[in-house]
């Protein structure tokens, strides 16, 4: 279990993650949302040891991420950011066998390939797995870095807006995955997404931060619904009811000054 | 690989005075001499030259994020050489030890400064990065220069900024062999490297010891460096140039790239080498004039077409 306590962390004055304390219920997908600027990139940061809290702490299994050593760490969690810049040339599938550095430290073992071909499959890259990276599209990219995280093979995996450069099908295929790693394979899944729809149909927990406050945090049907969204984004949005599924139609919402 | 084994033997039998390969049947032989004392060690110091900085210019590049950085544009070099002059300047009759160790350690503190430089610039532009390296590099070999006029060393440090196969021989270029294991080190932890190569977050996530990798990589650079400016000065451009070809049809997997990036280094060396020693025969033109001849030409077209992919 991971437990976010009491997290702080300012750049300058500013503070952008302020004092926010939440729990990752294992074996749920949860959802980051809130508006540009909330802090939902900096909490992921700092939850994934990628960045230092000011104050607070964050707790994998009871311990304090900072005391993980950082091998043992990278086999429990692992993270993709929201923008990545690599100027590396690899193929597809160097890179993602890349996510097995933590097992096996670039040795691949018979069982490493598996995991790699299986995240090939799963991202529809097998086709393009030799070709460079800086020859693919931004989708293809992305879902090339999606790979690598997911042959990590993490019981908890962040992703901060992975949907980003993603056609429609692409992004289904890939909630469909992550659910798909959630209840077939017990893994964690946090996610920070923009498409509150997404977020409605797909996840099992939403915290919604605004401001680097933590205003929500429950489960997703308690969020869906017009008077909570107006907290987080200041908008009306109306809700629609469809095969059981919350749909919202924000697309011409009247939306409030703040 | 094979063109490094053809060459090495043209290389072996070209020089001043005709040796055949016959004349090596006859063990006492004046030929044999010269064969055992001259070729033999030029050979070596080629290779090992060739494949060292090859492969420290590699390692630069992967460390730095950027693909014009090598010991030539980082510094490195220029650094070496004012720690060989510091260590003239300090102790009057300076053993070849102290030399040793004052230019590793200068070559090592210069690359940090430089690296360190490097953090802080938000501009990380592809080309004005090496450009503020040659800068700096310049910088340092001013101040070399100035200091060596002073102290009236400029004769002897001015070997050192001149790149030459003509001085080695038997006894004098022994040290080169240091770079053997800072190689073999380079292959061991070439996963490191690339991992380490994708940017420190990527790192982090995979569970790598960023700055150790950071720290060992620099080191072996330094060393690396070290053996070829004292023994044959310098070599520009070859670290920039190989690893940057080797990576255009290969890519940057560390694992694969750096046996062909010491022998595409050992390849070009040989044939600058020979070049330098043919075109104004039975004389010789140091090999970093050859050196910085072709490889200044090819480093301007790898600028003019590779300045996408250099991004
Ligand atoms: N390195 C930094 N230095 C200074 N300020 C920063 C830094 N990183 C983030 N910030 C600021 O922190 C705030 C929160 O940024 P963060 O990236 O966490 O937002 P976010 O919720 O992920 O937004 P988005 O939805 O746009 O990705 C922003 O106001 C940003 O300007
Ligand atoms: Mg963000």
């Amino acid at each position: 279990m991971i437990e976010i306590k009491g997290l702080t962390k300012r750049f300058g004055k500013k503070t952008v993650v302020d004092n926010v304390t939440a729990k990752i219920q294992p074996r749920t997908i949860t959802s980051f949302i809130g508006p540009n600027g909330a802090g939902k990139s900096t909490l992921l940061s700092m939850v994934s040891r990628l960045l230092d809290a000011d104050t607070g702490d964050v707790l994998l299994d009871q311990t304090s991420v900072k005391k993980w050593k950082s091998d043992r760490f990278a086999k429990r969690v692992s993270i993709l950011k929201q923008s990545n810049y690599l100027n590396v040339r690899l193929t597809v599938r160097e890179l993602v066998s890349f996510g097995r550095y933590p097992y096996s430290k670039g040795r691949l073992t018979d069982e490493d390939e598996k995991f790699v071909d299986q995240a090939l499959e799963y991202m529809n890259l097998t086709d393009i797995q030799d070709q460079f990276l800086d020859e693919l599209s931004g989708g293809q990219r992305q879902r090339a870095f999606i790979a690598m995280v997911i042959a990590q093979d993490t019981d908890y995996i962040l992703l901060d807006e992975p949907l980003n450069n993603l056609d429609m099908k692409h992004s289904v295929q890939i909630m469909k995955i992550l659910r798909k790693l959630v209840d077939e394979l017990g893994k964690t899944v946090v996610i920070v997404l923009h498409d509150i729809n997404f977020a409605s149909v797909y996840s099992d927990r939403i915290v919604a931060l605004k401001n680097g406050k933590l205003v929500k945090d429950g489960p997703t049907h308690e969020i869906i619904n017009s008077k909570a969204l107006r907290e987080i984004y200041d908008m009306d949005i109306p809700i629609h009811e469809q095969n059981g599924c919350r749909i919202c139609v924000y697309f011409n919402s009247h939306t409030h000054a703040n | 690989m094979l063109a490094g084994i053809v060459l090495s033997i043209i290389s072996l039998f070209i020089g001043a005075i005709d040796i055949k390969p016959t004349d090596l049947l006859d063990w006492e032989s004046d030929e044999t001499q010269i064969f055992l004392i001259s070729r033999v060690p030029r050979l070596m110091a080629i290779i090992l030259a060739g494949a060292g900085m090859s492969i420290a210019g590699l390692i630069m590049q992967s460390l730095s994020r950027n693909k014009f950085v090598s010991p030539t544009t980082a510094g490195t070099l220029d650094a070496a050489r004012l720690g060989i002059l510091i260590s003239m300047i300090c102790f009057t009759n300076a053993t070849f030890i102290q030399q040793v160790i004052f230019s590793f350690a200068f070559a090592l503190l210069g690359t940090i400064i430089f690296m360190q430089i490097l953090d802080r610039i938000k501009f990380k532009d592809a080309i004005f990065v090496p450009l503020i390296g040659i800068m700096y590099g310049n910088i340092l070999s001013s101040i070399t220069v100035f200091f060596g006029y002073e102290a009236d060393l400029l004769q002897n440090i001015s070997s050192w900024l001149m790149g030459s196969f003509t001085l080695v021989i038997a006894g004098r270029y022994e040290l080169l062999y240091v770079a053997v294991p800072a190689i073999l080190l380079a292959y061991l932890y070439a996963n490191k490297f690339t991992v380490a190569g994708m940017g420190e977050d990527f790192a982090k996530n995979l569970g790598l010891s960023y700055r150790f990798v950071l720290n060992l990589g620099l080191t072996i650079v330094a060393v690396i460096t070290t053996t070829v400016v004292l023994t044959v000065g310098v070599i520009p451009f070859l670290g920039l140039i190989v690893p940057n070809i080797v990576s255009l049809y290969m890519g940057d997997n560390l694992r694969k790239t750096i046996p062909h990036t010491m022998a595409l280094g050992v390849v070009f060396l040989l044939i600058c080498d020979i070049i330098g020693r043919v075109v104004v025969h039975p004389y010789e033109i140091p090999v970093n004039v050859t050196v910085a001849v072709i490889g200044s030409a090819i480093f301007l077209i790898l600028l003019f077409r590779g300045r996408a992919y250099a991004k």
